[in-house]
């Protein structure tokens, strides 16, 4: 299966990791690699189970692709407008008092992820992570922008 | 997630976690911690060692905890963290915020 659908509510969370989990096993990812892309496509759909559908049911689609290079997994919902890669960095630096936790997931998904770009396609939010199977580092890339699919 | 209190040592109350700290359930983990905080252990090492993964929602709750003991003039010590949770801990720059040790015996050391 290449892509499921499901309520965006946390209850499916499990469910919709597992989904992509099998298509990163499938992948050949090592285990801990297979961690982080976990990781990324929670703070993904928790993301879009909190925000999407304020004081409404929604869905959330996930697609996954295997390349030659890696995995694309692509998720979307048709929820409120919204590019959850424009939101700023937490500030890493600040003590307990100050620290807030907002941007903190996006902020992972930016590390695990080795590519990340959003789109919006009529009435939809596209959120595409790419996870090359070689990856250069443990550094977050900059969203590609414009990109042929 | 398993949470289980595994002892005491010099008046800080030892609670196991293992298994998985995600948006579904890191609740939990706050809602158990708050319990025995209520209760009077306001000097905590939570032994990770078991931990096998840590979201953002985790992270989330382990702050809450903090600033809640803070407020008591409590403490909380991390240890055992390993792999991705380690990791998480660390890029977060959550490790310099929260005291976080090798081991549980580590931890004790250092009081």
């Amino acid at each position: 299966m290449l892509e499921i659908t499901s309520p965006a509510r946390v209850e499916h969370l499990e469910r919709l990791i597992q989904f992509v989990v099998g298509h990163a096993e499938k992948a050949g990812f090592p285990i801990h690699r297979i961690k982080e892309i976990e990781l990324a496509a929670e703070e993904i759909l928790v993301n879009i189970f909190n925000y999407a559908y304020p004081g409404l049911e929604g869905d959330v689609s996930i697609t996954c692709r295997a390349e030659n290079t890696g995995l694309m997994v692509e998720f979307s919902d048709t929820g409120v407008p919204f590019n959850i890669l424009d939101v700023p960095d937490p500030d890493l630096t600040a003590d307990i008092f100050d620290r807030k936790v907002g941007g903190l997931g996006v902020f992972f998904v930016k590390e695990m992820a080795d590519e990340a770009w959003y789109r919006r396609e009529g009435d939809r939010n596209v959120l595409v992570l790419v996870f090359d199977t070689h990856r250069q580092g443990a550094e977050g890339r900059e969203p590609a922008g414009d990109v042929e699919t | 997630m398993e949470i289980t209190n595994t002892g005491k040592e010099k008046d800080y109350f030892i609670v196991a976690v293992a298994g998985r700290m995600d948006a579904v359930t890191a609740p939990e983990f706050e809602n158990r911690l708050l319990d025995w905080i209520n209760g009077g252990e306001i000097h905590l090492i939570v032994d990770l060692g078991e931990l096998e993964y840590i979201s953002s929602a985790g992270l989330r709750s382990i702050l809450t905890i903090a600033k809640n003991l803070k407020a008591k003039q409590g403490k909380i010590m991390l240890c055992a963290l390993r792999d991705t949770v380690k990791e998480v801990f660390e890029i977060s720059g959550f490790s310099t915020i929260i005291p976080v040790s090798e081991s549980v015996e580590s931890a004790i050391k250092e009081i």
